[in-house]
């Protein structure tokens, strides 16, 4: 599916089976995060990655 | 996988969903668990009791603050947690990690924290340059400064402390150790110790969030009996524990990690690491 990139408004491919919370990277170089709204896909900046766990 | 007559029904707290977030569904999938994901950016947990219900709960969430403060909601329904409020908050503590461990004898960097400049030189002057400034949460090695001399440590700290947030106004000074181009991942599920890595790099940092580059490592008795210990300490059920070798004490624990990311370490060591923790999370439910 195609969802607009909040940052430069171009479409962005999606995969169907795409989940809340995966992170999606777009050529316009934004990293994007997938959301829901009721059935809707939307994508957001992502951010809050400061604070974290990591290996 | 039945409770009882029923299906396990196991949720997973997330945030961001990484590799090892989808593995994790996966496993418990092919578990034959029933599998909430429950998204903390857009679910509000509720606070009370039977306000969310599940068997058991996985918390994955790469957000300190969300990790913490959704297992709270869980644990208000009565629901087991991996990993529970006191191994997420002990672990996230650094501060907190060393005073529990150190309690148990375990072999640390020496380690001090301080709020002030003078009391930062006062500990460089103690431990000799350089020494390894951090903030008291954190990990993939951000904000983690080396400070090789008086000059460096007053610039770090005085940085810190203009920083907005509470945070900022605490450090962690750590005596830097010696470690041979490498330290050691070694991550454990329940009582086991299921996998370990090298992360080396030729940076002092050897986070792979920072480019150190994973090697599989068998672990001997020794690093497993330390790890299990730690464990003991902290609590926890999936744990990532970071080892220091020292040239003249050996292991020395650097830190836990209460939520690890492993894609890593199950890439380099052919273990299914997301599936040893699905089984140990639906045991879990079962007990």
């Amino acid at each position: 599916m195609r969802v607009r990139c909040p940052v430069c408004g171009l479409p962005v491919e999606v995969p169907d089976d795409v989940m809340e919370g995966e992170v999606v990277e777009h050529d316009c170089g934004a990293t994007l995060e997938v959301r829901f709204e009721g059935n809707a896909v939307r994508l957001v900046p992502l951010d809050g990655v400061a604070d974290d766990w990591g290996e | 996988m039945r409770c009882g007559s029923a299906l396990v029904q196991v949720a997973v707290l997330h945030d961001i969903v990484r590799l090892e977030e989808k593995l994790l569904f996966n496993a418990f999938l092919n578990l034959g668990a029933s599998l909430r994901r429950i998204y903390v950016k857009s679910s509000p947990i509720p606070l009370f009791r039977g306000g969310l219900s599940a068997d058991v709960a996985l918390q994955r969430c790469l957000s300190h603050t969300a990790a913490i403060e959704s297992t709270f909601g869980l644990e208000a329904s009565g629901i087991p947690v991996i990993n529970s409020s006191f191994t997420l908050n002990t672990c996230l503590d650094k501060a907190w990690t060393a005073s529990l461990l150190a309690k148990e004898g375990i072999p640390q960097p020496k380690s001090f924290v301080v709020f002030s400049l003078e009391a930062a030189l006062k500990v460089a002057s103690e431990l000799t340059y350089p020494v390894v400034v951090k903030p008291l949460s954190g990990s993939w090695g951000a904000l983690v400064s080396l400070a090789r001399d008086e000059e460096e440590l007053r610039t770090i700290i005085e940085h810190r402390m203009r920083l907005p947030g509470k945070e900022s106004k605490a450090h962690f000074i750590q005596e830097f150790v010696r470690k041979p181009g490498r330290d050691i991942r070694v991550t454990v599920v329940g009582d086991e110790v299921v996998a370990a890595i090298y992360r080396k790099s030729r940076h002092w940092i050897t986070n792979t969030a920072r480019g150190g580059v994973a090697e599989a490592f068998k672990p001997g008795d020794e690093v497993v009996e330390l790890s299990l210990k730690v464990r003991e300490v902290v609590g926890g059920d999936v744990l990532g524990v970071d080892l220091f070798e020292d040239p003249e004490r050996g292991y020395l624990v650097n830190e836990v990690n209460a939520v690890p990311e492993f894609k890593n370490v199950q890439r380099v060591t052919g273990v299914d690491v997301a599936s040893a923790i699905a089984k140990h999370v639906v045991e879990v439910a079962k007990k």
